[in-house]
């Protein structure tokens, strides 16, 4: 297992060189970097020019890209991701904090989604084609194709102007349920269809029967017997998911006024601070990596039978 | 083989040699196909049409109307500019349908052609094309749409080419999968004996028979696509206004949530209705194509 995880780890330093290289390349493209967005249109003289010249050369932005690139690996061998041009904070200080908080956003959200679409899964594949199943396959198929943004300014709009449950503006614990159910219900579509498919699956299996036949209970047959084997494929489809999640959660920080990554992200572009968004994407994806592999080691505890060492 | 076996295994190949008609045929007679396919021609209709029957010119602002509520003269209301929502709308399917061609082509178009060089071509150029794909989808699909669009400089062009490029892999890796699979098929050796030259046996003989599984790929892909880039317009990094795109009308309309809710409920739910057309299509299409798969 020890040996696996390594292998894994050291496999995606390859893909994230990978795509430092592809953004350092795609940065040389970018007609205007962070210095030229902020002073567009405000600076005409000749002075200003060579205050915008000294700036992007004190950035290194004045470089080819390729040198560009090495510094950058450089400073990040040593935990820098190098410094905004925009707020002039290193961006791991601007990053550190909100990513954090698009975890806490994402981990809560994962939660509910697991909680709503897996129960529903287990209820619809239970109760095949009555009432339940049906409410559950329908509702599963408006929230597949419901765009996360219309559905988060219906839930504002519902449960804060409405009926003023929650306030537009709310803190603490209250500003994380509105984000965080909601992104969580986008995603429990998926999850219960998935459920509901694999369950159904199980369901019809022989050792099922067995179990029935030796008098198991139905509470124990569902939750014993049937959910264990289903949660193979709820797993597959959550690894899937997660870079889904981080994107709803992108668009979730965004309406919710979450300050989150996502919320920096789309601000950093608006900036061309390509420092942040680059910061954003490697630690994005790093994060995407990781917990895939994760659910690649938990693979093993679902399923005994699965194993890596010979693999 | 005798040859009654033979007739046999003509004939089960004989709706194949007449696939769409057939696939026609079954949709026709499938209810989620109907529902979805007629919404989603009334869009495509629309989208060719929609100039002539607007009651109202999408752009034009009129200061006196703002924020008016749905009634006679505006069928969906006005926004805060007073321009008419539902020649918006109507505008908006050209938007929609644009969305859906463009972004899927992209995603099709490439990532079929690299999975067919990647199947049948050499041992290199496979691993070259599929470590190039795996750096993509070790992207989550928004950064690498926020790096396209960095570079880009938002719009609707580049939202569309972002969400295809995003799509790029998932068809790459489809069909890479599905080549390797029927490569070695008598029917290819025996277009190989034939003679064929190696493009003549991908696009004509291979590819035809890994069509199906890139169908039923892309009624997965399409409304997804389509959420996509309507969430990037709504990010404001993709279709800018005064666009009607559906996804930057439901921006407009945020700050006057409270006041006028047609503003953004129009287009959001006009959105809706699209992607579940879709969605409903691929249900049938994957019914009908796939039937272990539902």
């Amino acid at each position: 297992m020890l040996r696996y995880t390594l292998r894994r780890i050291l496999l995606t330093v390859p893909v994230i060189v990978g795509i430092l290289l592809v953004t350092f390349a795609i940065k040389s493209l970018i007609p205007t970097d962070a210095v030229t967005a902020m002073f567009e249109g405000q600076v005409t003289e000749a002075e200003g020019q060579q205050a915008i010249a000294n700036m992007r050369a004190k950035y290194g932005l004045d470089q080819p890209w390729y040198v560009q690139f090495g510094r950058y690996v450089e400073g990040l061998s040593h935990g820098d991701l190098g410094t905004s041009v925009r707020t002039t904070r290193p961006v791991l200080d601007e990053i550190g904090f909100r990513y954090l908080k698009t975890l806490q956003l994402t981990f809560t959200a994962l939660g509910v989604a697991l909680l709503v679409g897996v129960t529903s899964g287990i209820v619809a594949a239970y109760r095949k084609d009555s009432w339940l199943d049906v409410t559950a396959t329908t509702i599963s198929l408006f929230g597949i194709s419901m765009p996360a943004f219309f559905f988060s300014l219906l839930v504002i709009m519902v449960f804060s102007v409405w009926l003023k449950w929650l306030p537009v503006m709310p803190r603490g614990w209250e500003a994380l349920l509105l984000p965080a159910v909601t992104l969580g219900l986008i995603e429990a579509a998926p999850l219960a269809r998935v459920t509901r498919s694999s369950m159904l699956e199980i369901l019809g299996r022989e050792y099922m029967r067995a179990a029935r036949a030796k008098g198991v209970g139905e509470a124990a047959l569902l939750l014993r017997h049937a959910l264990p084997n289903a949660l193979l494929a709820v797993a597959t489809i959550v690894g899937l998911q997660i870079g889904h999640l981080l994107s709803g959660a992108f668009i979730i920080e965004v309406i919710f006024g979450w300050r989150g990554i996502g919320e920096l992200a789309v601000r950093a572009i608006e900036w061309r601070d390509f420092a942040i968004t680059q910061g954003i994407i490697l630690i994005g994806s790093g994060t995407f990596v990781m917990l895939n592999l994760v659910i690649d080691l938990l693979y093993t505890w679902i399923d005994p039978r699965i194993s890596y060492e010979t693999a | 083989m005798s040859a009654a076996l033979m007739a046999g295994e003509i004939a089960e190949a004989a709706p194949r040699a007449t696939g769409w008609r057939w696939l026609l045929r079954q949709l026709l007679r499938h209810k989620q196909a109907q529902i979805g396919g007629t919404v989603l021609l009334v869009i495509v209709v629309c989208a060719f049409i929609g100039p002539y029957i607007a009651p109202y010119d999408p752009l034009k602002v009129d200061a006196l109307n703002r924020l008016l509520p749905p009634s006679g003269a505006h069928w969906f209301g006005t926004d805060e500019l007073g321009r008419d929502m539902f020649s918006r709308i109507l505008f908006g399917t050209r938007y929609f349908a644009l969305i859906c061609l463009v972004s899927v082509s992209i995603a099709a178009g490439f990532g079929v052609l690299l999975g067919l060089i990647a199947g049948a071509g050499s041992y290199w150029g496979d691993m070259a094309i599929m470590r190039a794909m795996d750096v993509v989808l070790a992207f989550p699909f928004i950064l690498l749409i926020l790096a396209v669009v960095a570079v880009l400089g938002p719009s609707l062009w580049t939202a569309m080419i972002a969400v295809g490029i995003a799509g790029v892999p998932n068809y790459a890796r489809l069909v890479r999968g599905e080549v390797l699979s029927v490569k070695h098929e008598e029917y290819v050796e025996a277009m190989r004996a034939l003679g064929a030259g190696p493009v003549r046996i991908m696009f004509g003989t291979v590819l035809p028979n890994v069509v199906s599984a890139i169908v039923v790929y892309t009624s997965y892909a399409m409304p997804v696509a389509v959420l996509s880039a309507s969430a990037l317009s709504f990010l404001g990094l993709g279709a800018q206004p005064p666009l009607p795109e559906w996804g930057a009308m439901v921006v407009g309309g945020r700050t006057f949530l409270r006041t006028a809710w047609w503003v953004v409920a129009c287009p959001g739910m006009a959105i809706f209705v699209g992607v579940f057309s879709c969605n409903l299509l691929g249900n049938a299409l994957r019914d009908v194509l796939d039937p272990r798969g539902t």
